[in-house]
């Protein structure tokens, strides 16, 4: 998988669903729109001011809260290109991957990474490259994750396998 | 080093003979179940990926559970989705008058110890007590396991809670739940596998089991589970499974000990899980509803928990009592032992099995304003109906006495009386 590069976002700790997407939301399907409202609960028109591809760093157990899928589709549609925590609630994780946006562990990351610096983060090779050149050690996925990653989440990765099958 | 009980499911799933915390694994699934909130979105997720035939439909479960018999045109087309899937291809199916909550029929028929078992509810921790690893996942990645039965996972680090000495008269396996969410709070054993140990556990029931292992995802752990002992055998009618239990040198995260003699009963405050109390601290709240059911107290010993205190009085005036058992068998066994008889006499009303009032979607919705003492496991805002109503979470015994009082009422006096 290439590079993600972007400008980085700092979060802190337990940032939690309600403020990645609030509940009143959940009604909206299309991911476009859901989009709009990502991370509300904190910044302001925060898909308006990000660049595509631009990186959240946070502390720990990002995403704790309910299980919904919208949370991660709607940072995925309003344009970030990766998540990096400290640690994530569990369900998050999951449906983060699932989905095709890279929930990527990084212990110590979020005290050394400044914000609004350039990094890009090398999923196959295990690290994330700092501005000055410096290399921060992530948790590296197993070749199934990076898979799914890389057809752009579970849907696509089964499509791809199933599809052929040609049966309804 | 050994391996947890839930470390060494993880392994045989994924054909492994070790592994760690942190480990990704993809193991093979034993059993997947889906309801009627869940199951026809892995449906719209199959239809999309234009192929849905189920790698073994002996596996797959199909419970209508959460608004049975439909409550409307909407919830009757899911229910029909389910029952075309799972005639289609001969699927388990629990359609209406073998319905229940979904756990407790897992439990009654289908799960048994060492088994991976996952289920689009969260609430699948509950089967861990049975001495499987039991987790809740979401409706897509239901539907990657009904093609493919696998699925990843990080194996957890594991959290043991060693329970001691035995329970006073009166207090229950929901008091000791809720004792200790409310000292791990909501996410304080988040990602983990929570193992209930000790010669407290031994001596508890299947059924009080099934209630601890129920809420472990009320402090965020992955799973509950109980080691399998000769209950667990009697219970899942199993001769030839194989057992698999922690070892003795197995790591844990952390050991937390309960002392089981000290424990009143608790309460669970709006609007929290974990903002718990002793009853005693907090009663004489008016109540206007009050629900014994759910997949956390709707079985056998939990109604017969609440007949002992109902049977000759009557539900206060002005209270409504609701009793919903959580499975036919459930419900057959309490007509025949009379309590079904008890309740009705009291002044209740008792629903065909289901998850009843629950998650507020049926049979019993709280309007503005009103406060609900309930045997279940969610108190958040809105979640019994109404965002403007209260959730207290109880024992079956808090329950009847409160129900009798028309208050938040301790149970201690009526059991000992
Ligand atoms: S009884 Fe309540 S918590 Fe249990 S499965 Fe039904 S809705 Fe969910």
């Amino acid at each position: 998988m290439s590079a993600i590069k972007g400008k980085v976002w700092l979060f802190g700790d337990n940032i939690d669903t309600d403020v990645i997407l609030p509940g009143k939301y959940l009604v909206l399907t299309d991911p476009n729109e859901l989009a709009k409202h990502a991370l509300e609960g904190l910044v302001q028109d925060f898909y308006k001011k990000i660049s595509k591809g631009d990186i959240i760093v946070a502390g720990k157990n990002f995403g704790c809260g309910s299980s919904r899928e919208h949370a991660p589709l709607a940072l995925k549609y309003a344009g970030v290109g990766a998540v990096v925590a400290e640690s994530f609630s569990r369900i998050f994780f999951r449906n983060s991957i699932n989905i095709g946006l890279p929930a990527v562990i990084s212990k110590g990351a979020r005290g050394i990474i400044k914000e609004n610096e350039h990094i890009s983060i090398h999923l196959d090779e295990g690290y994330i490259l700092r501005e000055n050149g410096e290399k921060l050690p992530i948790e590296r996925y197993p070749d199934f994750l990076l898979e799914i990653l890389k057809d752009g989440g579970l849907l696509q990765n089964l499509k791809r396998k199933f599809a052929r099958r040609g049966e309804v | 080093m050994g391996m947890t009980i839930a470390e060494k499911i993880l392994a045989r799933a994924s054909g492994k003979s070790k592994v760690e915390p942190g480990d990704y694994v993809v193991g093979k699934i034993d059993l997947a179940m889906v309801h009627d909130l869940t199951g026809p979105l892995t449906l719209n997720v199959l239809k999309e990926i234009g192929y849905d035939r189920p790698w073994d439909p002996r596996k797959i479960v199909i419970i209508l559970d959460h608004q049975v018999p439909a409550n409307s045109t909407v919830t009757a087309s899911l229910h029909q989705q389910l029952r075309e899937y799972a005639n289609k291809y001969g699927t388990n199916f629990h359609d209406v008058g073998r319905q229940g909550v979904c756990h407790q029929i897992l439990a009654e028929s289908y799960v048994k110890p060492g088994m991976l078992v996952v289920g689009a509810d969260s609430h699948t921790c509950t089967l861990g007590a049975l001495g499987s690893f039991a987790t809740g996942i979401g409706s897509t990645e239901m539907a990657s396991v009904f093609l493919t039965g696998e699925l990843w996972f990080r194996v957890p680090e594991t959290i043991r809670f060693e329970l001691k000495g035995t329970l006073k008269q009166g207090v229950s396996a929901k008091d000791i739940i809720l004792y200790i969410i409310g000292k791990m709070g909501v996410d304080g054993a988040l990602y983990c596998a929570t193992e209930f140990t000790g010669e407290g556990v031994e001596r508890l029931s299947i059924d009080s089991r099934l209630t601890i292992c129920n809420m472990a995802i009320e402090m965020g752990g992955k799973t509950g589970i109980v080691n399998p002992d000769a209950k667990t055998l009697e219970y899942t009618k199993c001769d030839s499974c194989e057992i698999l239990r922690s070892d003795k040198d197995a790591e844990y995260q952390r050991t937390i000990e309960v002392v089981l003699e000290d424990l009143v009963p608790q309460v669970s405050l709006p609007h929290s899980v974990d903002n718990v109390k002793p009853v005693s601290e907090v009663e004489g709240i008016e109540v206007d509803q009050v629900f014994i059911g759910s997949c956390t107290n709707g079985r056998l010993e939990d109604l017969e928990a609440a007949a002992k205190i109902l049977h000759g009085r009557k539900v206060k005036e002005g209270t409504r009592l609701i009793v919903i058992p959580a499975s036919p068998s459930v419900y057959i066994e309490a007509e025949r032992r009379g309590y079904i008889k008890t309740f009705i006499e009291a002044g209740s009303v008792v629903c065909n099995p289901n998850c009843g009032p629950c998650l507020g979607g049926h049979m019993g919705i709280l309007a503005d304003g009103e406060v609900c003492v309930s045997t279940s496991n969610r108190n958040f805002i809105g979640r019994m109906g109404s965002p403007k109503s209260k959730v207290y979470l109880v024992s079956p015994e808090t329950a009847a006495a409160t129900a009798v009082e028309g208050k938040l009422t301790d149970p201690l006096k009526y059991v000992r009386s």
